[in-house]
């Protein structure tokens, strides 16, 4: 479908349609010093007139000298929060004679629109699809979340420091699994080009009072996104990577990040595609009422790899090179890509500033010292 | 996925902190076939959930046979349930020993302490259709005779012509049978090694070991598989506990052949 002019002005319309459509809207707003994903009513909750700056370790959050609605990257937050959220009870049952019983009441699946999704972003959902949905098994309340959720991209004008999306082929220009993908343009006038990915996005489009792109505009989008990938200056060597980790399980430089990594989980947190969880299983005083509880959970816990008689994982070294390896190698293995999307949210969300792409240059430097 | 509700119908004390539970199907569960090696999880109501192998026999699936070690809180709880109460039930998960496929060959299984349990299935399968193998060896350690398991079924699998050779660590004064590590018990067992298939449960290091020395005789390691632990928490593959380098445990295992896990379990603390 051809792209469209959407005016600036015209994104409250955009969001108006959507809720009218029974979605609840979430998209970046700030708070505590951050861009973060949140409800949000309309345009004037997005992070307007703002940007942030990056690097390792370090986030900031600056003002811009226009109204531009997505004038920044990527904060802590990710999308994965709606789809698979950090904190869920799975279920709570009573004992019924010879039976179990469940007693919680079915609740009914949120209808997400989510606004402002980047390249990066709609990688990282793909990769979760897979790991909860392409499988044997399938976690039924995620594909339902995903199914509902309409996705609202938004194509990177601007790369942050921590920015290597070009290097791991996922951005900044959106290509697909959107229902509407857009491109900011402020200078002389404020506008968006927009197109629709589905049939669902087609129809709110058509309800949309847009205009059709003259190649001035198309230009000017063109040439923000092109300058977004140009800018960026973090890289990874992703050539035969998978096997540069899988046989470099016994290097020192696990035990050299150490010394640096805190394992205090930010960087599985932060990570749009990090998946693993906990269950905690709970039983009031009667001992008739049973809950099971899902947390977030992360390889860096020490608790995480315990069996009877202690953790796998004892060391820092070896929970930094599980994640490390998992997320850059043995990821093909089991799900058939990269569980890295090129985000850099490990990197900035990182309180000492480990630098994945860093630690790969290292690994290939170290083989041919 | 939701536990179903399983009867303990008995609770049979194996040693000081095994027990063996034999589960009977509660108002909504119905039984389910398994393949020898494959696990469950069991649920202490409100306590917690730990994968457990199934150690009954495959050919009756109208009961479910589970030997349990107590060795933290869920497990402690499982092994007091009484005849009567309820446990949950949610399986099965994981590979299976394959040793419906080895007809017309040798058997050797060979267990350290609790990791017969996984094995008893083989056993009742080869016992259900001894015809179809040759010459069969259980090779069986543990630490002190105390901790052996099941050892009141030796004499009826003897009887079937099934090998059991037995050793421990740590022997009194009145024990008669073999004294070291499993691997040394495989020079006691009868069968041809270019014809044996071998399946190994126990500590990673004996498995190891064992694996080695089965190799070293002319067993080849593609005829040998031994079954790996870790912390399988959903058993579906989504929670990310039990992987080693590229495995998931609970699908991908827990029985694998011994090439496919040879350089993994070598790797300290993967």
């Amino acid at each position: 479908m051809q792209a469209r002019v959407l005016e600036a002005y015209q994104l409250h319309t955009l969001i108006g349609l959507l809720r009218e459509r029974g979605y609840c809207c979430v998209g970046p707003t700030v708070r505590d010093g951050a861009i973060v994903y949140d409800r949000i009513a309309g345009p004037t909750d997005l992070p307007v007139g703002w940007t942030d700056e990056q690097a390792p370790g370090s986030y900031r959050l600056k003002r811009r000298d226009d109204g531009a609605y997505f004038g920044y990257v990527v904060g802590p937050h990710s999308w994965k929060k709606y789809v698979f959220p950090p904190e869920r009870r799975l279920w709570q049952l009573k004992r019924a004679g010879q039976q179990f019983e469940r007693v919680d009441e079915p609740s009914q699946t949120p209808k997400y629109a989510f606004i402002g999704v980047r390249a990066c972003e709609i990688a990282a959902l793909r990769i979760q699809d897979r790991v909860f949905t392409g499988g044997e098994f399938t976690e039924p309340e995620y594909e339902a979340r995903r199914e509902l959720a309409f996705v609202v991209a938004v194509n990177c004008t601007q790369s942050a420091d921590t920015c290597f999306c070009v290097s791991m082929k996922t951005g900044p220009e959106v290509k697909s699994g959107y229902d509407l993908a857009l491109t900011e343009v402020v200078g002389e006038s404020h506008y968006f080009t927009i197109r629709a990915g589905t049939d669902r996005g087609r129809e709110v489009l058509a309800s949309l009072k847009t205009s059709a792109v003259n190649e001035a505009q198309r230009s000017a989008a063109n040439t923000r996104v092109r300058q977004a990938a140009e800018s960026q200056t973090r890289t990874v060597d992703t050539e035969g990577i998978k096997e540069l980790l899988q046989r470099n399980y016994e290097s020192e430089q696990w035990k050299e990040v150490a010394e640096r990594c805190l394992s205090c989980a930010n960087c599985t947190m932060a990570c749009p595609t990090c998946f693993c969880s906990s269950v905690e299983d709970v039983a009031d005083l009667t001992g008739e009422h049973a809950e099971r509880w899902r947390r977030w959970d992360s390889c860096f816990n020490p608790e995480f790899s315990y069996i009877h008689g202690g953790e796998v994982r004892k060391t820092t070294a070896s929970r930094y090179r599980q994640w490390m390896t998992h997320k850059l190698s043995t990821w093909f293995d089991q799900f058939g890509s990269s569980g890295c999307v090129g985000c850099g949210r490990c990197i900035t969300w990182c309180p000492v500033g480990i630098d994945l792409t860093e630690e790969v240059r290292k690994m290939r430097a170290g083989e041919t010292s | 996925m939701l536990p179903e509700a399983w009867i303990v119908r008995e609770n049979l004390r194996e040693t000081e902190d095994v027990v063996t539970l034999v589960l009977e199907p509660g108002g909504s569960a119905a039984p389910t076939a398994f393949a020898p090696g494959q696990f469950n999880m069991l649920y202490a109501f409100g306590a917690g959930e730990v994968p457990i192998s199934m150690s009954g026999d495959p050919g009756d699936p109208t009961k479910l046979v589970h030997t349990i070690r107590d060795v933290g809180p869920v497990t402690a709880a499982l092994c007091r349930l009484q005849p009567g109460e309820l446990v949950g039930v949610r399986g099965p998960f994981g590979s299976h020993w394959p040793v419906a496929d080895q007809q017309g060959r040798d058997i050797v299984i060979a267990a350290g302490g609790i990791g017969l349990a996984p094995l008893r299935p083989v056993v009742h399968h080869v016992l259900r259709h001894r015809g179809d193998y040759d010459d069969v060896v259980l090779l069986y350690g543990a630490r002190r005779p105390s901790e052996l398991l099941f050892t009141g079924e030796f004499e009826s699998w003897r009887q079937s012509d099934i090998q059991v050779v037995v050793t421990v660590d740590h022997a009194p004064a009145d024990w008669t049978e073999h004294v070291g590590v499993v691997t040394t018990l495989i020079r006691h067992g009868k069968f041809e090694t270019e014809q044996a298939s071998a399946f190994l449960c126990g500590p990673e290091v004996m498995m190891r070991f064992t694996a080695a020395e089965l190799e070293s005789k002319g067993v080849s390691p593609d005829k040998t598989w031994i079954s790996m632990e870790r912390n399988m928490k959903c058993a579906v593959g989504f929670c990310g506990h039990c992987q080693l380098g590229t495995e998931f445990i609970c699908m991908d295992g827990p029985v694998f052949t011994w090439p496919r896990m040879r350089n993994l379990i070598t790797v300290r603390e993967l």
